[in-house]
């Protein structure tokens, strides 16, 4: 299959496609790296407040020249704004919002998705990496909802979503839905259920680059 | 007279023995107590555990006493950073031991160790490699681990606003750890940014009552913005 005809979807646009699934008044946490970008496309006519794990509900976009204050940062430490309305606690309550399924919905990066929905995204088993796990488990298995914002494929071409997970598990049966650059697929008990792919892509080709069983769920 | 403001930072930390267990507040450079940290360089306290989010940055903060030989082990959730080589150095090597917790764990265990509770069962990391050795149990039907309190020797806390009688503030992002590893420790010291009189403080936005805090000492140089 000649994949460089193909127009995969870039960051912006799965990004927004994910903030399609975002309903008004949802609190939202957003995990470092590529789901960050959500941020920029959240909608002016919806009212979506984002939670920062080290301790911040009402998150606003990135702070620039004199708002900024190093005192004042998001989970990737960069400077943030606030929104009217914003809250300040400390960790182990920002936890319990986490922990104690407060979260409406979490959009977190991933290395490998099980057809389970269990997710392996904060070690690759890379022996000289050092490992760092940071809130990623307790976010995973806490928001009601998981989103996960990754490429279909690696670099080398092989599905990110697979059977089983073969690098270390951050969390079991906990993705709800997948947002790849080309495809949206939903995790249910029955299985995955692709909503929707790229132009070009026939639901036969993402099945087979896919490399496990997936149901059409297009809605025509 | 109940008077926990210390003259000089040199003094805040005179105390730390070799071998300490000190906990230390901040997310990333947010709410690190950097001079808390410098003078626990100068002072020469080793074999340290730090229990802390991250393990510097930088080469400053916890960074320093790491590349100054003096930390043992390191108990946080994320070490690596993009400049954590001081970490990452004596790490490879296995010259330094860490245990990695996942963040909200990390803030439990200490929250836990500040209340009084020995113990207690999370769901986080069920399934994963952290889990390995520990008690299991389900719970209404959730499988949870079972997690030991984290209780210290020192916590070193970065606050905002300090009174004599220890009562603390923070400011923004800042406050993270603070309030929790405040709790948690024998002897408990806040670097501030501004001492208050007695009474200036509005009870209702107290974070940190006194009764947490041993020791208060302002710092130089006030508020970075």
């Amino acid at each position: 299959m000649d994949l460089s005809q193909l127009k995969k979807r870039t960051t912006a646009e799965i990004a927004q496609r994910i903030v399609e699934d975002i309903p008004d008044g949802a609190t939202v946490n957003l995990g470092i790296g590529q789901p960050m970008t959500i941020s920029n496309y959240l909608p002016p006519d919806r009212e979506i407040i984002l939670h920062s794990e080290n301790g911040l509900l009402g998150m606003g976009p990135l702070a620039v020249g004199e708002q900024i204050d190093h005192e004042v940062v998001n989970a990737g430490k960069q400077p943030v704004t606030m929104l009217p309305g914003a809250s300040l606690f400390h960790h182990a309550d920002s936890f319990a919002m986490i922990r104690g399924g407060h979260i409406d919905i979490c959009v977190l990066g991933g290395f490998q998705v099980s057809v389970a929905g269990d997710l392996a995204n904060w070690r690759t088993g890379d022996p000289k990496a050092i490992p760092a796990v940071g809130g990623a488990m307790d976010l995973a298995l806490g928001a009601k909802k998981l989103f996960v914002m990754m490429e279909h494929l690696t670099k080398s071409g092989v599905s990110k979503i697979v059977n089983t997970c073969t690098y270390p598990i951050t969390g079991l049966a906990v993705v709800d839905c997948i947002y790849t650059d080309l495809a949206t697929i939903l995790v249910t008990p029955s299985g995955l259920v692709a909503l929707d792919w790229v132009d070009g892509l026939s639901f036969e080709q993402l099945r087979e680059l896919s490399g496990v069983e997936i149901q059409n769920g297009k809605k025509s | 007279m109940i008077q926990k403001i210390v003259a000089n930072i040199n003094e805040a930390v005179s105390n730390i023995f070799d071998g300490a267990t000190i906990l230390v507040s901040g997310f990333g450079g947010a709410g690190l107590p950097f001079q808390l940290l410098d003078a626990l360089l100068e002072q020469g306290a080793k074999d340290l555990t730090i229990v802390s989010n991250n393990a510097g940055n930088a080469g400053v903060g916890i960074a320093k006493l790491i590349s100054g030989g003096r930390v043992r082990k390191m108990i946080c959730s994320f070490p690596r950073q993009p400049e954590s080589g001081a970490f990452d150095d004596l790490f490879r090597a296995g010259k330094i031991e860490l245990e990695l917790v996942p963040q909200g764990t990390l803030a439990e265990r200490i929250r836990a160790g500040g209340a009084g509770i020995g113990a207690f069962f999370t769901p986080t990391a069920y399934g994963t490699e952290l889990a390995v050795g520990k008690e299991i149990k389900e719970i209404n039907g959730v499988q949870q681990i079972l997690e030991m309190s984290i209780q210290a020797d020192f916590a070193l806390i970065k606050a905002d606003q300090g009174d004599r009688w220890g009562n603390l503030t923070y400011h923004g992002t800042g406050r993270n750890f603070g309030p929790v590893m405040a709790t948690a420790a024998t002897c408990t010291i806040a670097q501030v940014n501004r001492l208050v009189e007695l009474g200036e403080l509005n009870p209702e936005t107290i974070i940190t009552p006194g009764i947490f805090v041993k020791r208060v000492v302002c710092i130089d140089g006030g508020k970075k913005k």
